[in-house]
């Protein structure tokens, strides 16, 4: 499967947008990790803003970013979310409540436990009415979710917007999935046209072992997140260089990914 | 973009109605509810649930028990009803464990165990128990994991986690990937349990009944939670798909882009999700038999259904939600409906809706209060979810 990369949304530790992440990853400029500012959306309607949590914030972020200025109608844009837990504050919140004697879940609290949150936020901030879908595959959920994309893409013929995103795990699940902070990457994607965008992406399985960063620091961030497997990708993309990546994406099968940057 | 249909060579359900598509279906046709007064775990509330017996003493393979939890449980007995296991068996070895695909649909998966586990924590450190493994329990993907290990898939897999959509998107999905020639066939279905999470908040949001829920009842005032396990083994058309086996024809999908927890008052959405099912099987809405409706017994959902159902089909089409019999399956509910749609076809009868004493007034529809002897060859199933998800899977038979 075929599919070109129009434009790209990131956040993560340190990195506050895909122009930022660029750099670090093209080496022009060094990574220096900070935790992960993630902005209030100003795109929900002001009673939803109010109520959505970081998680819906995140996806947001990324996914403005890789929509913003782009023509395209919004309203009829086909997107896939990937997130191997999407909002463990929230998961952690309600299961707490639920060890106590009284046990009185907030209503915006169970509301907001679903997995597809954030999905459904955006759908509401941009009017979507396309369908939307929510994939989940462990430490693999960007892989899921990028063929996914690519399965859409190819049968609709039209252009996709792919968001994924992981959030830092609070108390005492932090223990048990270690995921220390928020990282989300968007990748708006089309049917291979050859029109001046960015990159031509093609993907297949492989039963080799997945890429990994050369940079230890990079290779850490790679690791800290199920969203951030996205990061040799991403490094390709940066440099504008042609290449061969392997993805993470589940036992005894990776993602490999060839990158033909468009002139 | 049409893509062909795909055989479902191979399917089972599990719920409160009983173990396997026999007994499923003898519940059905008796009809009989399997819907009881809420006594689960430690929970104390005043509504009724369907639940799935014989979990607490389901036990796992040696070599997975780390997997254990009610929702892996859960799939194991469903798994192991109307051969589903043997035909997932003989598709790995006719095509290669790599060339088979695994989507499942869950919305809590293994949230009970960490439920129970936040009891337990260490009152210094506040330290989950040793015991809990929340890649195996809490993980949205612990289900597909379990499974995929259990049949050693070495295909494409994901959960997808749409709340009450999950299980009937992963149909399309995999009928997409299938015509795309990345897999050729894929183990579906939900699994979906119950747990505190639910059960305490839904009724935060006021929408579970006191009584066994009543779809469609003019008097309806909310849901009844359920349990269930549902699979179906979907391959590619040729060879498998002789003359008369039951097809997917069609899947829909649509978002309301409304509300987060509140459907579209006038069903937009789940009409052009409807729609889109009609499409995709290059089908008329005449051609349609039966519906299933999503029909989970809270006033706003049903109200927004029917008038969807009316704008596509008029109000001729026979259609009933089975959910005053299974409860709502929430996550499963898309792959038991979609089970029930398929007993609908191959046993030749149309499903009551239960508990509808009093059709409301406001819904033109042709709602099925009785069993219906009338068999029918296309039956559409439509799964409604929080979020504004909405997804409509139209079976048949091959030509």
């Amino acid at each position: 499967m075929t599919a070109e990369v129009r434009a790209i949304g990131l956040l993560g530790p340190g990195i506050g947008s895909w122009a930022h992440g660029r750099t670090v990853l093209r080496g022009a400029a060094l990574y220096q990790p900070q935790l992960t500012v993630i902005p209030a959306s100003m795109a929900l309607p002001p009673a939803e803003r109010r109520r959505a949590i970081r998680t819906v914030n995140l996806a947001l972020a990324v996914g403005h970013e890789a929509t913003v200025g782009v023509d395209i109608d919004l309203t009829k844009l086909c997107t896939v979310f990937a997130s191997s837990g999407a909002d463990c504050t929230n998961c952690h919140e309600l299961l707490e409540t639920l060890a106590t004697a009284d046990r009185q879940v907030s209503p915006t609290r169970f509301h907001n436990s679903v997995h597809n949150v954030a999905a459904g936020y955006w759908s509401i901030a941009t009017r979507d009415t396309a369908s939307y879908t929510m994939v989940s595959a462990y430490d693999g959920s960007f892989s899921a979710g990028l063929v996914e994309a690519f399965s859409l893409v190819t049968s609709l013929r039209h252009s996709v917007l792919l968001i994924a995103y992981d959030m830092d795990y609070p108390g005492p699940l932090r223990e048990v999935r270690p995921i220390p902070d928020a990282f989300g990457v968007a990748l708006l994607l089309q049917p291979s046209l050859g029109s001046g965008t960015m990159a031509q992406l093609s993907l297949s399985f492989s039963d080799e072992s997945p890429a990994e960063m050369h940079r230890p620091e990079l290779e850490s961030l790679r690791l800290s997140a199920p969203a951030a497997r996205a990061m040799p990708l991403l490094e390709l993309l940066a440099g504008g260089r042609a290449g061969v990546v392997r993805l993470e994406y589940l036992d005894n099968l990776s993602l490999s990914v060839t990158v033909t940057p468009c002139d | 973009m049409r893509v062909n249909p795909v055989t479902i060579s191979a399917l089972t359900a599990t719920s409160c109605l009983g173990a396997g598509l026999r007994e499923t279906c003898a519940a059905l046709r008796a009809p009989r509810s399997g819907l009881t007064p809420c006594n689960f775990e430690t929970v104390r509330l005043d509504t009724y649930i369907g639940q799935v017996a014989g979990l607490d003493v389901q036990a796992l393979p040696g070599d997975l028990s780390h997997y254990d939890c009610r929702n892996n449980r859960l799939a194991l007995l469903g798994l192991a009803q109307d051969g589903f296991l043997e035909a997932a068996t003989q598709a790995v070895a006719r095509y290669g464990a790599h060339r088979v695909g695994l989507f499942l649909g869950t919305s809590t998966g293994g949230i009970l165990e960490a439920e129970i586990a936040y009891r337990h924590r260490d009152p210094l450190t506040g330290r989950l128990p040793a015991t809990f493994k929340y890649a195996e329990s809490l993980d949205f993907f612990s289900v597909a994991s379990f499974v995929r290990k259990l049949l050693g898939l070495n295909g494409p897999a994901a959960v997808v986690s749409t709340a009450c959509s999950s299980s009937a998107k992963v149909f399309g999905m995999a009928k997409r990937y299938i015509n795309q020639g990345l897999i050729d066939a894929a183990l579906v279905g939900g699994v979906d349990s119950l747990c505190l999470t639910t059960l305490y908040g839904f009724n935060s949001l006021q929408l579970t009944s006191a009584l066994p829920c009543r779809p469609f009842d003019a008097h309806r005032d909310g849901i009844s939670i359920g349990e269930a396990a549902a699979f179906a083994l979907l391959e590619v058309l040729a060879p498998v798909g002789a003359p008369g086996s039951l097809a997917l024809l069609g899947v829909g999908e649509s978002s309301d882009a409304y509300h987060i927890s509140a459907p579209h008052p006038e069903g937009d959405g789940a009409r052009q999700a409807m729609q889109a099912a009609l499409d995709d099987a290059g089908l008329m809405p005449s051609a349609v038999d039966y519906i299933n409706l999503h029909g989970t017994g809270t006033p706003s959902n049903d109200c927004a259904e029917s008038k969807a159902v009316g704008a596509v089909f008029g109000s001729k089409t026979p259609c009933s939600s089975t959910k005053g019999a299974t409860g709502h399956a929430l996550g499963a509910a898309g792959a038991l409906e979609v089970a029930i749609s398929a007993l609908a076809i191959t046993q030749g009868f149309m499903p009551a809706g239960l508990h509808c004493s009093t059709l409301d007034p406001s819904c033109h529809i042709n709602y099925l209060r009785a069993n219906s002897a009338a068999a029918p060859r296309v039956v559409l199933s439509n799964s409604l979810g929080f979020g504004g998800t909405n997804c409509s899977v139209l079976l048949g038979q091959c030509a």
